[in-house]
């Protein structure tokens, strides 16, 4: 009899929640029933609630468990022994599970079903389909990026051909490709799920941009706080340069390409991508006025195509499928499909990918089953610590770039964080000033110093301290800080800070008496 | 429990070769450093600027830049809470609270007798499963007042 199956994700929500322990448990009581069992630590579906949920495979397929504890352990190998058999943890299929068969899969197809360390498993699955189309006409990859209507999925949204475009038409001696995998927003773990499911998608698509633009050297820049994510990628990889597709020949052609995992160290600024190669350089991660452009002097003064995770990892498919196929999904100038994280306090919580367009009322009541404490949803916060928090009001806006901007939002790196009516909204708008007061790099006196005042002031409007005027110094700084910035981190930390005294009032001290009063 | 070496200026001066070749290898020496020694002594700097050939200016104004770089020893555990918004939409404030008191000491401090330091973290990007919190190179989720317990009673150890 061939071994039984068995995949245990190996992906940091699963681990968090006990996935090595579980590991290692069943392991052991298989060796104890003389059973032979393969245990394959693949990525995430990205049913975290489920987390960790195993898998066996099965004449019909693989069959789920999950939410599985420690003490599960021996009942759930006794159905995986069945052949995918009862227990009242057992998920199914995980492919007929509605939150993942309503779901486009073109950048995530991938993860939580391919072994991430495995080249073998990666091209036995699509893998490097796209890198050969893309040898087979390394002119036409710009073309066929820009066609697809990528925007760039670490939060400005820019159109990624036209970066790649600038970068091919300079010439240079050297040039370089860096993905920004320095995903700091809370909210957020789209980019580690790649990492550490899917990592040899991340390196085709910086492979592809490094043939389009004429680059032979990589680098990836990946915060701190995320080590499973680093160790999995410096396998891949180490994987990819065996095989021949990282290195001097790239798969057999005349191009050269090779690349190197870098690691932050907690600086959440950093993510911005000019204050990111300050940090690859060997500097404080200070935020470079624009122009010039990365494209024309990015990394050690030299042209370079910098990009978030998603949108290296989106390049492969539409290599593959082509622009058009890509550019079909989505609506408006937001094309291809978005990897959602559903955060906070929500039930069904995990990484959603869809087309563009979908309201955040069908993400949250919808797909995310609400909250998780069952109480009311009282606001939602889009995009990170930056990203604004929005009302029940305004949960029709779509998932779509231009519709949250015209409502003073913004979709960010795609994080929703759920809040339920126990939240303190002016204590959020006083972290979001104080997060930014912790994490400026200190260039600009907006953000450097901005920031600690507008912890100050909002500290007098709750205490009703010349509450009228401290309102009214409030918005002027947040101009300010809006206007007065470089980067996004001064810029941007006035949307969380504003839409929550917008949107409620009510929790900036204005008691009923007040108001009268007032 | 992390095994660190006492600080040496031999070791130091070894670790700077190792990577002195890379392109932009300061983080990864300040980060070598601190594996190793568990902090970035001050006497580490001026051999780094010279090895570099950068000032010493420049050396110490990265690794006070950094969240990560320590400049002192930390306790025998570190403790990390996450405090970015998702914890806090699911109950992070009170947990972090619960930890400062039940240690006696407030986030960023090590405790007294140096067994643990207790620290702030925006974000480990286990937001689907919040509260998250890390505890030396072991990440936890799903934290509630049951499971801090049981870390603490870990880091007494």
């Amino acid at each position: 009899m061939s071994a039984l199956r068995v995949y245990i994700p190996c992906d940091a929500a699963a681990v968090a929640c006990g996935a090595d322990e579980i590991a290692t448990a069943l392991a052991s009581s298989a060796a104890r029933r003389k059973i032979a069992v393969e245990v394959v630590r693949n990525g995430s579906r990205g049913m975290h609630w489920l987390e960790p949920m195993l898998e066996v495979a099965t004449d019909g397929g693989r069959v789920a468990y999950g939410p599985v504890e420690l003490s599960d352990v021996e009942s759930v190998l006794d159905a995986m022994i069945a052949g995918g058999g009862e227990h009242k943890l057992r998920v199914g299929v995980p492919e007929d599970h509605p939150f993942l068969k309503k779901q486009t899969r073109l950048t995530f197809a991938r993860c939580g079903i391919v072994d991430p360390r495995s080249l073998d498993d990666y091209k036995a699955h699509d893998g490097y389909k796209g890198l050969a189309k893309a040898l087979a006409n390394p002119g036409g990859i710009v073309e066929e990026v820009t066609q697809s209507g990528l925007r760039g999925r670490g939060g400005a949204g820019f159109p990624t051909g036209i970066k790649w475009r600038t970068v091919a038409q300079t010439s240079a001696p050297q040039k370089y490709i860096v993905c920004n995998a320095d995903e700091g927003d809370s909210g957020t773990f789209a980019d580690r799920m790649i990492m550490e499911g899917d990592p040899f998608v991340l390196i085709e698509g910086m492979t592809i941009a490094a043939i389009a633009v004429g680059a032979t050297k990589g680098y990836v820049y990946i915060r701190s706080e995320y080590p499973h994510a680093a160790a999995t990628l410096d396998a891949a990889v180490a994987a990819a340069r065996r095989g021949g597709l990282l290195g001097k020949r790239i798969g057999d052609s005349s191009f050269a390409f090779d690349m190197e995992v870098r690691v932050g160290a907690g600086a959440y600024v950093c993510g911005e991508e000019t204050s990111l190669l300050d940090s690859l350089e060997g500097k404080r991660g200070l935020v470079r006025a624009k122009p010039p452009l990365p494209a024309h002097k990015g990394l050690f003064g030299l042209p370079t195509v910098i990009n978030n995770v998603l949108s290296f990892a989106s390049v492969p498919i539409i290599m593959d499928r082509g622009g058009a196929f890509y550019r079909d999904f989505g609506m408006g100038k937001s094309r291809g499909t978005m990897p959602i994280q559903l955060a906070g306090n929500i039930k069904y919580a995990g990484l959603y990918e869809t087309a563009f367009g979908l309201s955040l009322g069908e993400l949250i009541d919808d797909i995310g089953g609400g909250t998780r404490s069952g109480r009311p949803v009282r606001a939602v916060q889009v995009g990170g610590p930056l990203g604004a928090y929005f009302p029940r009001a305004l949960f029709d806006t779509p998932f779509d770039y231009e519709a949250f901007a015209a409502r003073e939002g913004l979709i960010g790196h795609g994080g929703i964080v759920v809040f339920d009516d126990t939240v303190d909204m002016a204590k959020q708008a006083r972290f979001a000033m104080e997060f930014c007061a912790i994490e400026s790099c200190g260039k600009c006196t907006p953000c450097r110093i901005g920031s600690t005042r507008g912890v100050e002031v909002i500290d007098r409007i709750v205490a009703d301290d010349n509450r009228a005027a401290n309102l009214a110094l409030l918005e002027d700084l947040c101009h300010t800080l809006k206007f007065g910035s470089l980067c996004a981190l001064g810029g941007f930390t006035p949307y969380p800070v504003m839409s929550a005294l917008t949107h409620f009032p009510e929790d900036f001290g204005a008691t009923p008496r007040l108001q009268a009063a007032e | 429990m992390p095994n660190y070496e006492p600080w040496s200026a031999e070791r130091t001066a070894q670790i700077i070769r190792e990577h002195q070749d890379l392109e932009g290898p300061l983080l990864p020496i300040l980060h070598a450093l601190q594996e190793t020694f568990g902090y970035i002594d001050q006497a580490a700097e001026p051999i780094v600027a010279e090895a570099l050939n950068i000032t010493r200016a420049e050396v110490h104004g990265v690794v006070t830049f950094y969240h990560d770089f320590r400049r002192a020893p930390a306790g025998r555990h570190v403790l990390k809470l996450c405090r970015a918004e998702s914890c806090q939409a699911a109950g992070g404030d009170t947990l972090a609270a619960r930890a400062e008191s039940r240690l006696g000491v407030a986030l960023g401090n090590t405790t007294a007798d140096g067994r643990v330091t207790l620290e702030p973290v925006y974000c480990l990007g286990l937001c689907s499963v919040s509260p998250s919190a890390m505890i030396d190179d072991k990440v936890v989720a799903r934290l509630d007042a049951k499971k801090l317990d049981k870390l603490l009673a870990e880091v007494d150890r």
